[in-house]
């Protein structure tokens, strides 16, 4: 490998997604083992600023791509532009971390280099002087040790959270603008603002103590003996979202990724596998608690008591504990 | 509107998983399959944009012959014809070469609208749809939450982070990748049972698809599957179900503080 590590740095008009700083991180870790020089790349309009921000960090180029057909994120206007910067800078290693966006256009990306993106690794490490990269199989039940095949560039994206932005080592880098060429044909798609739907009507960032229940529940009507719990422990409900997308509980209760991000004193979690999309808004929560009937549930990874069980046991015999403390 | 949904069949979500002996993936012996939850979502979409807009919907799926139950089941549930590729040779491909053989059978077919899930719960890539979009040198959009035809092309609904959400138009055929519970999933009736019986299933092979091995060969290789290292220590309280809740509350009210 010869010509450094390029890390994409993800932003909406010109504020940086907090993300990119673990891929930054990661470019800085993985480089300084096999000898390769990080670099960044951030594509857009009016992004000066920016492009400032993130050349304070130890990296050797921060490469500006400014184009009108980048002013707003699309699929096509991105995979283009950074196809031909991959063609100007031949970098050996391309690092994302592994946001919505990313998630968007890398893997079309790597297609157009007759490659492919390595997604959503949780770490790596270093075999035979190469990086090999862990990512999760069955929704986090299994892992993989997986490794790219043939020439270089080599596309890898990171899972949120993988690695601490907060960490990054402070540099100065060298600014370096690149062009690119884009036009109507090429961009197809036409974005519109981004939006949020109405505001929700719960707030579960600021409940001390959630119950929150998932697909273990079977069925709808099983959902009360879970807001029996909840009541008795004067608890918050909240659930996965299988749970909020068969209409069951609100959307509103949904914890994870597309949900709210939650940080209470308990969360205890009823039938919930552990998914990374769930856990990541709440593995915050200062004592986990998970009642699952397979001991080897994901979310027994980050639970700090674990009962393996049925829940349709646990939960009543829970509930009549928790009514004793009143 | 023609459309062509992909399946793919999955181990069941409570599967019990046991690594293969040369510790690269699992044993597949002993396991139960469904629909990948996420292409159920975009099989139901599909069916839906028909009923609206009228057409016809292909539910495509490529696998060993037991990936058949998965397109009957489509089938049953309301699609019109089956596509089922399957080759010795599209065995144990990465998510560019599945990308390569779907793009391969739908561009044969041609299309106005080629849907997948979003990501497959075995293997989690979340990639087939989009590289299969760039080989067909079509426009795409991923995490669908909303479909709506216009004059010559589609308006979708995003879903972004952090409650975000966006609409993209694009021009028609396009491919799009369908997030889980944008839409009520419909259950097959015993009609629809009967009806799938007489409808076609067309059976593709590599060669028939006029595939270029070469085009197939891995461009990542799994060095070892293996279950996760436990990042905290759990504490696991056992005992009868009285038991353990009674342990449950007094370590949640002495120890962890909680009450
Ligand atoms: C882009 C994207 C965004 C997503 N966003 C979110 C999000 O915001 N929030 C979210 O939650 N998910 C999200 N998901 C979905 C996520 O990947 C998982 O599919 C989901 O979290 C699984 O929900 P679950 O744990 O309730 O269901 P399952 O994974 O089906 O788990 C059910 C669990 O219940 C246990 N169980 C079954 N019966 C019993 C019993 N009788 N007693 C005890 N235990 C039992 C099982 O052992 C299993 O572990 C997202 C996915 C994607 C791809
Ligand atoms: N073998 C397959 N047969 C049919 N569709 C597939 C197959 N593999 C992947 N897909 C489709 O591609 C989507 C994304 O899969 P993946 O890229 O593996 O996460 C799935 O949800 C399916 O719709």
């Amino acid at each position: 490998m010869a010509n450094g590590i390029l890390v994409f740095i993800e932003h909406v008009d010109g504020k940086i997604n907090k993300a990119s700083y673990e891929a930054v991180r990661a470019a800085q870790l993985i480089g300084a083992q096999i000898g390769q020089e990080a670099s960044a790349v951030i594509l857009g309009q009016g992004i000066g600023d920016a492009a400032a921000e993130i050349a304070a960090k130890k990296l050797k180029t921060v490469y500006t791509v400014e184009n009108e057909w980048l002013k707003s994120y699309t699929a096509d206007g991105y995979t283009q532009a950074f196809k031909q910067i991959i063609e100007q800078v031949q970098p050996a290693l391309v690092l994302f971390c592994h946001t919505y966006e990313v998630r968007d256009f890398a893997p079309k990306l790597a297609a157009s280099l007759k490659r492919i993106l390595l997604g959503d690794n949780i770490g790596y490490k270093i075999e035979d002087g190469q990086p090999v990269f862990t990512r999760q199989v069955f929704q986090g039940k299994l892992a993989a040790d997986v490794v790219p095949v043939g020439d270089t560039p080599h596309l890898v994206s990171f899972q949120i959270g993988s690695f601490r932005g907060d960490e990054c080592e402070a540099g100065q880098a060298a600014a370096q603008a690149l062009s690119v060429n884009l036009d109507a044909d090429v961009v197809r798609q036409q974005p519109e603002e981004r939006f949020k739907e109405a505001k929700a009507a719960v707030d579960l960032t600021q409940a001390p103590l959630i119950v929150s229940v998932g697909r273990g529940i079977k069925e709808q009507k099983n959902i009360e003996i879970v807001k029996k719990l909840a009541e008795s422990l004067g608890a918050e409900i909240a659930a996965s979202r299988p749970i909020c997308d068969n209409e069951w509980l609100p959307m509103d209760r949904q914890v994870g990724s597309s949900g709210q991000t939650v940080a209470p004193k308990m969360y205890l979690a009823v039938g919930i596998s552990g998914a990374i999309q769930h856990i990541v808004g709440m593995k915050g929560a200062r004592t986990i608690v998970a009642i699952n009937k397979d001991k080897e549930a994901p979310i027994f990874e980050i639970a700090d008591y674990g009962i393996v069980g049925d829940l349709f046991e646990i939960v009543p015999a829970l509930t009549a504990e928790a009514e004793k403390l009143k | 509107m023609k459309i062509i949904v992909c399946l793919k069949q999955v181990p069941k979500n409570d599967s019990i998983l046991r690594i293969n002996e040369q510790g690269t993936w699992i044993q597949d012996r002993d396991l139960t399959y469904e629909i990948n939850e996420s292409d159920q979502y975009a099989l139901e979409a599909a069916l839906q944009l028909k009923e609206k807009h009228g057409g016809e919907v292909i539910a495509l799926s490529l696998g060993p012959a037991r990936v058949q139950t998965v397109i009957k089941e489509a089938l049953a549930r309301g699609a019109d014809r089956g596509i089922h590729l399957e080759d010795a040779t599209l065995d144990n491909l990465d998510a560019f070469g599945i990308s390569t053989a779907i793009a391969a059978a739908a561009k044969a077919e041609g299309f106005d609208l080629l849907l997948t899930g979003l990501q497959s719960d075995d293997y989690g890539y979340a990639q087939t749809g989009v590289i299969a979009a760039e080989l067909l040198g079509l426009p795409h959009a991923t995490i669908v939450m909303d479909v709506q035809a216009t004059d010559g092309g589609i308006r979708v609904k995003r879903e972004l982070e952090n409650g975000f959400f966006q609409w993209v138009s694009m021009p028609a055929p396009a491919v799009l990748t369908i997030q889980s519970g944008i839409n009520t999933l419909r259950y097959a009736t015993l009609k629809g049972i009967m009806a799938a019986k007489k409808k076609e299933i067309k059976k593709l092979d590599a060669a028939g698809l006029g595939l270029d091995t070469a085009s197939l060969t891995p461009k990542m290789q799994f060095r070892r599957v293996y279950v996760p290292v436990k990042s905290k220590q759990t504490q696991f309280l056992e005992g009868s179900p009285a038991e353990v809740a009674a342990k449950l509350i007094e370590k949640l009210k002495n120890e962890a503080r909680v009450f």
